[in-house]
């Protein structure tokens, strides 16, 4: 139990402080980074709440995937950082106001003082599986039988995002050249063919 | 003790750090971008937790969605980010004024 | 058969109105007076039948409806007419003056041309035009006294007032007849406006507007009150009748609504005998005595009817000793003689007031369009200092004069003195509140008409010549369209009185119109033992000898020794002006609500109008529009992250809003 508590408010923490470092950091290559040791740690508190398929997926979909995706854009983008930097004390007060208003709030709420809304002190033992229990089986076992639907769902809505990422960035350049099966088969035999006879005087022409 | 309300007190910390970090941010969309992922992966961090102490997978099942459309957004966020860049040079926030009333 | 015939009348007169209003230019002179004459006198004709029929031939009163406009509510608007003695008396009355009046206009609106400018639009056909509004007036009035219910007594009301309007305006290039034609409508809509509160009064209370209805429910309202400041009670049928009367003081010119009729003389003479001598002015008498059901119950009402009447009967009779214009003494002397019927309502002598009503008729005809004659030959020569000695130009005129001006200062043996006599007779019986005074002002005023209309008599007929040599030359009588209306007047005007005064009041002949209470029948307490009874008996009391005094004086005044009239105009001439400036009436009205209403308006205009409904109002929202919309669109920076800050804070006041509740 005390090793899964301090495990606990070791990722926390690095969650917390790698949090602070994608907001704070002047380069943002740098919060890029920052952003998937967040991501990483968080992968780890899950691994804690038994969702290890989901730990697992952060790890790659989100890291793997979408963060690379972050970096080549970050890096494609020719910024000029000393600008980037210029209004960030100016505005810091109202930030950190807001954030602590919104925190002081929500923790408040939820958290072990004030009133108890979501009922989280009658949870307090959580259900601890066995070894052999799969959680990548049980999401699976419910995931195509009661929520197929919405899995469709999702799989057009990735079609979509592909469809509109390509579209609105694709850039044709002009000197490609290209098939269009549409005009190859629409041609006819009077097109690319004539028929000569005197090959020498209409060669010449 | 870790209890629930300690994943659901750092979701919130997490929550409270991404709208400060939105609010601090004026010069560069991509923090915002990413800022934005942060808030999710909070959401995510509740549903699991939920997922957890109600020994109820329906929690882990939406953290699947929310990863998708998470995905998703991020993707066409940044293909506008690009062009905007092609178009503008900047991705300096406060040159997007052009809505103005 | 007899439906019919009680149709026909008025529509004869309203079918004469329009073909000669709607074709006049087409139809011409001569056919506009013709088919307005031959409407009229097929009225007349028809009446005449009728009012034998009801009269000598026993047949009964008719009281039914020609046309249900609606029913709402279980209120009745019909049209309906009600012909018992008093209407057919009223219809003759009407008809027959009409029948003169028109005869009468055709002389003297011959050449009416004169009167309008070449390029007046309402010049045109003017003549016609007149023809139509007369006959128009005589369609209204006979519906008003047909009438059996209170919405087509209003709408007779109304439709009278209208055609006056219409008629005292005839000139309308002259703004001085503007100016008279609109206060006479205004100052009859003021009274209209009690008149409306009285009948709707009646509905409110007995839920129907047809008279018998509201007449059988009259005893019951007697005992019932309303109340209509905090607090206080009034009777129900005190406040009915009240408020009747004032539309009666409206259209019968009583004070102090009488401002208007001195001012109608602005009209052509024809109307100011028909419409404010013989007809509309007694529609007021009229309808109080339909009323007499109702009134009877209210002494107080009766009070004040008497009350009005004698102060009417006799302020206005000295405003006629001081007038120069001719028309003027004849029209003060109206209102004078108005002022004697309202006094015998009061004393509830009904039968009284509606007879001397019909004598006056004739004699006052008489005397205007006697007036008119002596007008046509000064070629429009209206003043009487400058008249004088018209005796040897004007003999039919002139003797016709005399018979009127002997009716009505009540010379015995002519009706005047029938009608007259019996008013002062029933006054002096009568034992409501207010009788003393109003015996007093009656006995007065028969001085005071002796006075004015033997004034008028000899300064126009006698005397020494004062008009300019022009004038002399062309003196001619009129002719005769002009000259045998007067002596068509005139013979009613001696006999009629004699004749029908036994039937009229002391007999049966109203019947069941007229409802007198017991207590109230004074009528009865003077007895009568036929005409010549009746005439010994007026030697015996104090008007004839007032009347005679009035003549001596006059004569002595204007003949003997003319200048004793001025003499007494500087030494009194406190009085003098007074009297002149008709006690201030006009001038009060033009003050308070001449200048009153226009302030109003002007104000009303200017803050309420321009500055709060288009200022503020209309062209102030636009304004705010404009502004708040340039501060609202403040917020639309297009600026991403204020919108994501917004968002935010949103969300933080959404936040704090559940925690909170």
């Amino acid at each position: 139990m005390i090793f899964t508590d301090l495990i606990f408010f070791v990722f926390s923490a690095v969650l917390v402080v790698s949090a602070l470092g994608v907001i704070t950091m002047r380069n943002p290559v740098y919060s890029a980074l920052f952003l998937v040791l967040s991501f990483v740690s968080c992968s780890a508190l899950w691994l804690l709440l038994e969702a290890e398929f989901l730990a697992i997926t952060l790890v790659l979909v989100y890291v793997g995937a979408v963060m690379v995706l972050f970096l080549f854009v970050v890096m494609m983008i020719d910024i000029n950082i000393e600008e980037m930097r210029a209004g960030f004390v100016r505005y810091l007060p109202i930030g950190a106001a807001s954030a602590f208003a919104f925190m002081g709030i929500m923790i408040w709420v939820v958290g072990p003082v004030g009133p108890d809304v979501v009922g989280a002190e009658a949870l307090q033992q959580a259900v601890v599986h066995g070894a052999d229990y799969s959680n990548t089986k049980e999401l699976g076992r419910i995931l195509y039988t009661e929520y197929v639907l919405p899995f469709e769902v999702a799989s057009v809505i990735l079609l979509v995002a592909i469809i509109a990422a390509i579209s609105l960035t694709l850039r044709r350049r002009p000197t490609t050249k290209y098939q269009t099966p549409g005009n190859q088969v629409k041609v006819k035999r009077e097109d690319r063919i004539r028929m000569v006879k005197n090959m020498d005087a209409e060669v010449k022409e | 003790m870790v209890s629930l309300s300690s994943y659901l007190t750092l979701s919130a910390i997490l929550f409270a750090i991404s709208v400060a970090g939105i609010f601090v941010n004026r010069k560069n969309i991509v923090i915002i971008l990413m800022c934005i992922e942060l808030m999710l992966l909070a959401a995510n961090i509740n549903f699991v937790a939920f997922s957890h102490y109600l020994n109820d997978s329906a929690g882990q099942i939406f953290v699947f969605f929310i990863l998708t459309v998470a995905a998703a957004e991020a993707a066409i966020g940044l293909a506008i980010l690009v062009v905007v860049f092609r178009n503008r040079r900047t991705i300096n926030v406060e040159a997007l004024n052009e809505m103005k009333g | 058969m007899m439906n019919t015939i009680y149709l026909a009348i008025p529509l004869s007169a309203l079918l004469g109105a329009i073909i000669a209003g709607l074709f006049g230019g087409r139809i011409g002179r001569k056919g506009a007076h013709s088919v307005t004459i031959a409407g009229v006198a097929t009225s007349f004709l028809l009446s005449l039948y009728v009012l034998n029929q009801h009269v000598f031939n026993g047949v009964e009163t008719f009281n039914g409806t020609v046309y249900t406009w609606m029913i709402s509510e279980g209120i009745r608007f019909e049209i309906g007419f009600l012909i018992d003695n008093l209407t057919v008396m009223m219809m003759a009355v009407v008809t027959g003056v009409s029948l003169a009046v028109h005869v009468y206009t055709i002389g003297y609106m011959a050449d009416d041309e004169a009167n309008w400018p070449e390029t007046s639009l309402a010049g045109k056909n003017s003549y016609q035009r007149f023809f139509s509004y007369i006959s128009l007036f005589t369609f209204s009035m006979l519906m008003l006294v047909m009438s059996n219910n209170f919405l087509q007594l209003f709408f007779g009301w109304e439709a009278v007032g209208l055609v006056s309007y219409l008629l005292i305006g005839f000139w309308s290039v002259r703004p001085t007849a503007v100016y008279a034609n609109l206060k006479a409508f205004i100052v009859n809509r003021v009274g209209d406006f009690g008149f409306i509160l009285g009948i709707s009064a009646i509905v409110m209370y007995t839920g129907t507007l047809d008279y018998i209805d509201v007449f059988a429910q009259a005893e019951g309202l007697s005992n019932q009150t309303m109340s209509i400041f905090d607090g206080s009670d009034w009777n129900v049928v005190s406040v009915i009748c009240i408020l009747l009367f004032v539309g009666a003081m409206g259209k019968s010119a009583q004070i102090p609504l009488h401002v208007w009729l001195p001012d109608s003389m602005e009209g052509p003479t024809p109307i100011s005998a028909l419409i404010h001598a013989a007809t509309m002015v007694t529609a007021g008498i009229f309808m109080v005595t339909r009323m007499s059901p109702l009134f009877e119950f209210s002494e107080a009402a009766l009070s004040f009817v008497m009350l009005v009447g004698a102060a009417t009967a006799f302020f206005m009779g000295l405003i006629g000793i001081v007038q120069n214009d001719i028309k003027r003494v004849v029209a003060y002397s109206t209102l004078s003689q108005l002022g004697y019927m309202t006094v015998a309502l009061g004393a509830s002598a009904y039968s009284a007031a509606v007879f001397h009503l019909m004598t006056h008729a004739f004699f006052k005809a008489l005397l205007f369009l006697a007036a008119g004659s002596v007008i046509i030959a000064m070629h429009h020569e209206q003043d009487m200092r400058k008249m004088g000695g018209l005796k040897k130009y004007l003999p039919i005129t002139y003797w016709t004069s005399l018979v009127g001006t002997l009716a009505l200062i009540g010379f015995p043996g002519l009706s005047g003195f029938f009608s007259k006599d019996s008013i002062i007779e029933a006054v002096h019986h009568s034992d409501i509140y207010g009788h003393e005074i109003a015996y007093l002002a009656v006995l007065s005023g028969v001085f005071i008409t002796a006075f004015y209309s033997f004034r008028l008599f000899f300064m126009v007929f006698h005397g020494e010549e004062r008009m300019d040599a022009h004038t002399k030359e062309h003196l001619h009588e009129p002719p005769r369209v002009v000259t045998w209306p007067l002596i068509a007047l005139a013979i009613p005007s001696v006999f009629i009185g004699g004749l029908t005064i036994g039937d009229m009041l002391f007999g049966d002949y109203f019947g069941s119109a007229i409802f007198v209470l017991e207590k109230h029948d004074v009528l009865s307490q003077i007895g009568f033992n036929g005409g010549w009874a009746f005439v010994q008996h007026g030697f015996g009391g104090p008007a004839l000898y007032l009347a005679l005094l009035g003549v001596f004086t006059a004569w002595y005044i204007y003949i003997k020794n003319p200048h004793i009239a001025d003499l007494a105009k500087n030494k009194f001439s406190l009085i003098h002006s007074i009297l002149d400036n008709k006690y201030g009436f006009d001038k009060l009205y033009g003050w308070v609500f001449g200048a009153g209403s226009r302030q109003l308006g002007d104000k009303l205009w200017q803050h309420g109008d321009v500055s709060f409904i288009d200022g503020l109002l209309v062209n102030g929202s636009a304004k705010f529009v404009g502004w708040f919309s340039g501060v609202a669109r403040q917020v639309q920076t297009g600026m991403l992250y204020h919108y994501a800050f917004a968002m935010l804070i949103g969300v933080l006041a959404l936040l704090t809003l559940f925690v909170l509740f």
